[in-house]
């Protein structure tokens, strides 16, 4: 499967969770396959999306999925440190691994090769990682939500990106409307 | 009153309850007072462009947030600030040690000091220097002014401001 076809999937489960999605096309497909005031679209910044879900779900008491990416946990290693140290019961971090920089055309990344994310997030003090593949996202999503303990998600798919249009809202928009639900 | 102490009372005055930070040897004394205080959460940062990601969400989950970081992270967080901060039009008070200034022991500290003010005002962050001790009574206005506009404003606090580096 590719990432698209794992957003599809669990759309009715992330729909009633607030989610901060990734960078470029994982914030397209989500925000084309099923648009939430919920969802807390990334339009740059590649890296932070398990930092500001950390910082969400530490401020507040709802439960908090970060849809990240292989490469963008790449780039910002120093997050799961920060991750194992203070891991909320509300937070969960869900790296889709599809073994490369998908948005900007499919180029590798390291976890294709020998970098073993899920050891990474293990020795860096997360508690609760789970590797799944692709087919059980949906499972160990729910699974995750219900456990109610921060937990690490890698999900293991293939690469490749579905053709959506590009996310035209106002990121002040984007913020105040996500502010709202996060409130309600 | 020690500035460490009064800076942390401006910070919870001002409702001020999740802080990150990345040392620096000026930053001790701050960064020690509000690890004490039971009305921050202090989150300690690997990286500021990290420690503004994690202020972010905080924001958006209804706690005021402030970033504590020395200037050579205004060469980290560039792309977070305009990216993120300012395009989402999120506030942020950042305290940040203005090394490379007067009283300075370490010349390559000085490469960043040069470009500090430039990168913010190129950037159109609303910028402030503490140069003497009295100048810490702007604090509370200045927090204050961050949260009326929703915009990253930096306070450049440099070694003269916290006394020099005793015998380094
Ligand atoms: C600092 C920076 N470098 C590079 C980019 C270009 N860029 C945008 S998304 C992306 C790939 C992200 O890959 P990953 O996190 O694995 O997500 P995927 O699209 O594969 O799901 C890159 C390299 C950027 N936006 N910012
Ligand atoms: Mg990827």
């Amino acid at each position: 499967m590719i990432r698209s076809e794992i957003l599809k999937e669990i759309a009715p489960i992330l729909r009633d969770q607030l989610v901060v999605c990734n960078i470029g096309i994982p914030s397209q497909e989500l925000h084309a396959i099923d648009d939430q005031p919920t969802n807390f679209y990334m339009l740059g910044t590649m890296g932070l999306s398990s930092s500001i879900g950390l910082g969400l779900a530490l401020a507040q008491p709802k439960t908090v999925i970060s849809i990240d990416g292989d490469g963008s946990v790449l780039t910002n290693l120093g997050t799961l440190p920060t991750i194992g140290n203070n891991m909320p019961s509300n937070f969960i971090l869900m790296i889709v691994d599809n073994g490369s920089y998908g948005s900007t055309g499919d180029q590798p990344t390291y976890t294709g090769r020998k970098t073993d994310l899920a050891g990474m997030a293990r020795a860096a003090g997360c508690d609760n990682v789970v590797e799944v593949q692709d087919v059980d996202t949906g499972k160990a999503l729910q699974e995750a939500i219900d456990a109610q303990v921060g937990t690490v998600m890698i999900v293991k798919c293939d690469s490749g990106n579905a053709k959506m249009p590009v996310i035209t809202m106002d990121p002040v928009v984007i913020r105040d409307r996500f502010m709202k639900a996060v409130e309600a | 009153m020690s500035i460490d102490k009064k800076i942390t009372d401006d910070l919870v005055a001002n409702d001020i309850s999740f802080v990150t930070t990345v040392p620096c040897k000026q930053l001790a004394g701050v960064i020690e007072e509000i690890d004490q205080r039971e009305e921050i959460f202090h989150i300690p940062s690997n990286k500021e462009d990290e420690g503004m990601g994690l202020c972010a969400g905080a924001w958006m989950g209804g706690k005021r947030p402030a970033i504590i970081m020395q200037n050579t992270a205004i060469g980290v967080t560039i792309n977070t600030l305009a990216t993120l901060i300012q395009y989402y039009r999120m506030p942020l008070p950042m305290l940040i040690s203005y090394r490379g200034e007067l009283r300075e022991p370490v010349a390559c500290q000085v490469e960043m000091a040069v470009h500090t003010k430039a990168l913010l005002a190129q950037m159109n962050i609303p910028t402030y220097h503490f140069h003497n001790q009295s100048d810490v009574e702007e604090l509370d206005m200045i927090l204050k002014y961050t949260f009326m506009c929703n915009k990253p404003v930096a306070i450049l606090t440099d070694a003269n401001f916290w006394g020099g580096y005793g015998d380094q």
